[in-house]
């Protein structure tokens, strides 16, 4: 493999952990939240104990999706040095505005938030989590612009002498269609994420008969916001997919396998191909619904991949312009598969749980502890799909990935690095993982050294959280 | 003043607050073993950079940011040149962050002793290539006009390890231990304040004959010299005797001050030797990269000036709010229960 194809892996891999974390962090962060909320209102205990709980859960993650958080900055520069020139005078503005804007603020909200359940006062207290939470929402909000400007760039003007694309609107880079549809298909995306986490977990320790009348509360919680926010992702996803036939058409054309463009286009819900995918064995299909997808009118046309490359090759020279398609068919696939599945198994166990019911069933009970995995399949198919399925350009239209790897760093090195990040992702994944089921597993406490008078009083660190 | 020397100067603050900030972090982390006797100790150490480390690594976050929005080239040629230094570093600044988060979870003594070793080297390392790293860009690495016309750099790693380089790594280290030495004696009570003190005293000496002779050879290797760069390099000097006094007669807030304005006026002297070239090439002038050659549009710059005008002095309020917060001191003697991980706590669960 040469450095190229190294730099791609290295950023597939590092990518899709971070992504992992990312979303049980914003989700949780809102849950959190809500319950410290609901413990500052009505002075309940099992709020309080549901706040430690979840809030040890949400420490534990967080510290990963921190630290992994780093190498995603940096990698630009060291990995794809070549893009960065290209295209830093536009992407590096939302990557700073993230740091100054979100990440001072999280980081430090949080800070006061572990550390200062005896220190603050309760409301400032309670105001460090909501902002902390907010920190999580703002940095979404300006990464993903940033990837939206690669995936359909504005404001813009290529710059010939010193070939690279400047700013001309932030505005525009900021509010664009394609970044607005993003956030609202994102955000929801990790609200169901932290409430699968969160309706995992409390489905467990029911079935453990762990602190029961606090798990209740927490799995309504949870299986309540999974279903709220799946509605608010199928219209957000919805809205996407039209945005996305219009400025990439290729990414649709390659979802669908579609290879002529047609009419009344239909949406395959499976199909068995060739193993290069380029034709069809065995399919079932929903009729015109991918017409109705992509551009909202059952009998739209839906161009085809055939034809768009026969379309790109006038426009930008001779090259390949399609993107993998079995990737870009399965991944689209089982992104809404498993979100749906998700929603499937939240509205299952809600309906079980009317009148005072539990989660039952002999398989269906035990298969609760697995929901948090089902958004994070459906997340990471989905980033994978959006990120392949817009290849060969790193930003559409303007670069391409093979322009953008660094020229200065051998593959040796590239090599180097990624197999040494992936062990080091693998050993923290291990203890991360461990550290989870501990804390599962000891179950919700009863936190003895919080204003206890027997340990000291005041003057003795409420080490709950802390180191 | 142009954009370009505003970003020029904003940067050098991110580097500043970076520096200040984790500086003390890192001297912290690698102090650890030797400030502490057992293991309250060692949780009263950890829990004065508890609530903060994250919100001083920030800076970097941001000073990483603010260069690939300002100077695209900089931040393209600085990060694919100095690749393996800046690996180690993200590696250890991985494990770091973990390591704080994880280490007392559990009160397994073999499962704290790793994570603590894992502090110590992920403190070190990043301290000492930071020094290397800047020491380099003063110093001019081989920089050329590359194929497709952007400066690159062609050193190798190798060539990074020169004496001038290694020599600025032990001016970071030791200033770092210094200095994280200075904090832990103006957050601690008791015995770890007095080990923290003389420690700072003896590493204040070490660290004080490193950056002497590190700026002198700075001021001395110049292609002219620079007045202002001579004054502020004095500067430092009393700055970090001062310091070193103020230590000695253990007025801590004060040794405190000074040690960070040593860094502040540490930092400037490198910027401002370097002022306008942002990555000097030790090839030839025309392979510098400057302020100018290096920099995003002027539409980009002022975007960006507008957002840090107004976003950094509200950081600066709630960061350093923060820090008066948590003003009190950690004593060994104030953790409850130092051998007991927050996930051992298994007796008080709750059966139903």
């Amino acid at each position: 493999m040469n450095s190229l194809d190294l730099a791609r892996w290295q950023f597939a891999i590092t990518t899709v952990y971070h992504f992992l974390f990312v979303p049980i962090t914003i989700g949780m962060a809102f849950l959190v939240a809500g319950l410290h909320t609901a413990w500052y209102r009505t002075a309940k205990l099992k709020y309080l104990r549901a706040t430690k709980f979840f809030g040890k859960l949400f420490l534990i993650n967080f510290a990963i999706g921190v630290v992994t958080g780093i190498v995603q900055e940096f990698q630009f520069g060291m990995n794809w040095s070549s893009y960065s020139r290209f295209v830093g005078d536009i992407f590096g503005a939302p990557l700073a505005m993230e740091g100054l804007l979100a990440f001072f603020m999280e980081s430090t909200f949080l800070g006061l938030w572990i550390f200062g359940w005896d220190r603050l006062p309760k409301k400032l207290h309670l105001a460090s989590i909501w902002l902390a939470a907010t920190g999580t929402l703002l940095s979404a909000y300006f990464i993903l612009a940033a990837n939206a400007w690669m995936q359909h760039p504005v404001g813009y003007i290529y710059n010939a002498t010193k070939h690279r694309a400047e700013l001309t609107d932030i505005k525009a880079v900021l509010t664009q269609n394609t970044a607005l549809a993003t956030f609202f298909h994102t955000i929801p995306s990790a609200a169901f994420t932290g409430a699968a986490f969160m309706a995992g977990i409390s489905a467990w320790l029911i079935i453990k008969k762990k602190d029961a009348e606090m798990a209740r509360g927490t799995l309504k919680l949870g299986l309540i916001t999974m279903l709220v926010s799946i509605v608010v992702i199928s219209f957000s996803g919805d809205i996407t997919a039209r945005i996305m036939t219009k400025q990439q058409p290729m990414k649709m054309a390659a979802a669908e396998a579609l290879y002529n463009t047609q009419d009344s286009a239909p949406f395959s819900l499976l199909t068995i191909g060739t193993l290069d995918g380029s034709r069809s064995v065995f399919q079932i299909d929903l009729p015109s619904m991918l017409s109705f997808m992509s551009t909202g009118n059952f009998k739209g046309v839906v161009e085809g991949v055939n034809d768009l490359q026969a379309k790109y090759e006038k426009q930008y020279g001779a090259g390949d312009y399609t993107p993998n398609i079995p990737m870009a068919y399965w991944s689209f696939r089982l992104m809404i598969g498993f979100g749906f599945l998700g929603a499937l198994f939240a509205l299952l166990a809600l309906w079980q749980m009317r009148k005072g019911g539990t989660p039952k069933g002999r398989w269906f009970a035990p298969a609760m502890i697995f929901l948090p995995f089902i958004p994070l399949l459906a997340n990471s198919f989905g980033w994978i799909f959006t990120e392949t399925a817009r290849q060969p350009w790193a930003v559409f239209g303007l670069i391409k990935t093979s322009a953008g790897v660094s020229q200065v760093v051998s593959a040796g090195a590239v090599l180097f690095t990624m197999i040494a990040f992936t062990a080091l992702y693998g050993i923290l994944a291990f203890i991360e993982v461990g550290l989870i089921l501990k804390v599962i597993k000891n179950g919700p406490t009863e936190e003895l050294d919080y204003e206890d008078p027997a340990l000291g009083g005041s003057d003795q660190q409420n080490l709950v959280m802390s180191y | 003043m142009t954009f370009q020397s505003t970003w020029f100067l904003l940067i050098a603050v991110l580097w500043i607050g970076y520096f200040i900030l984790e500086g003390f972090d890192f001297g912290v982390g690698m102090l650890l073993p030797f400030v502490s006797r057992n293991e309250a100790d060692r949780r009263a150490v950890l829990t004065t950079l508890g609530p903060v480390w994250d919100g001083n690594e920030v800076w970097l976050l941001v000073a990483g940011g603010a260069t690939f929005a300002a100077f695209p080239e900089w931040y393209a040629t600085l990060f694919s040149g100095f690749y393996l230094p800046l690996f180690l570093i993200l590696v250890s600044l991985i494990v770091r962050g973990v390591a704080f988060e994880y280490r007392s979870k559990y009160g397994k003594a073999q499962w704290r002793q790793r994570w603590d070793i894992a502090i110590f080297v992920s403190s070190l390392l990043p301290a000492l290539l930071w020094g290397v790293a800047f020491a380099n860009i003063v110093r001019g690495v081989p920089l050329e006009k590359a194929a497709s016309g952007s400066i690159e750099y062609t050193g190798g790693f190798l060539n990074l390890l020169n004496p001038y380089a290694l020599l600025g790594g032990v001016v970071t280290l030791t200033v770092f231990i210094t200095h994280g030495a200075v904090f832990l004696s103006l957050k601690t009570a008791g015995t770890i304040r007095d080990r923290a003190q003389g420690i700072a005293k003896l590493f204040g000496l070490i660290a004080a004959i490193a950056a002497v002779s590190f700026l002198l050879w700075t001021n001395l290797s110049l292609p002219e010299i620079k007045p202002v760069v001579l004054v502020l390099s004095i500067a430092v000097a009393l700055f970090w005797v001062a310091g070193m006094a103020m230590n000695f007669i253990r007025r801590e807030g004060w040794a405190f001050i000074f040690s960070a304005l040593t860094i502040l006026t540490f930092v400037t002297t490198l910027f401002t030797a370097l002022y306008p070239r942002v990555m000097p090439s030790s090839l030839g002038a025309q392979f510098d990269l400057t302020i100018t050659n290096a920099s995003s549009t002027q539409y980009t710059l002022k975007v960006m000036t507008v957002v840090a005008v107004i976003m950094t002095p509200i950081v600066l309020i709630y960061q350093g709010w923060t820090y008066w917060v948590f003003r009190k001191r950690v004593s060994a003697s104030q953790i409850a229960h130092p051998e007991r991980g927050v996930l051992d706590q298994v007796s008080h669960t709750l059966q139903q």
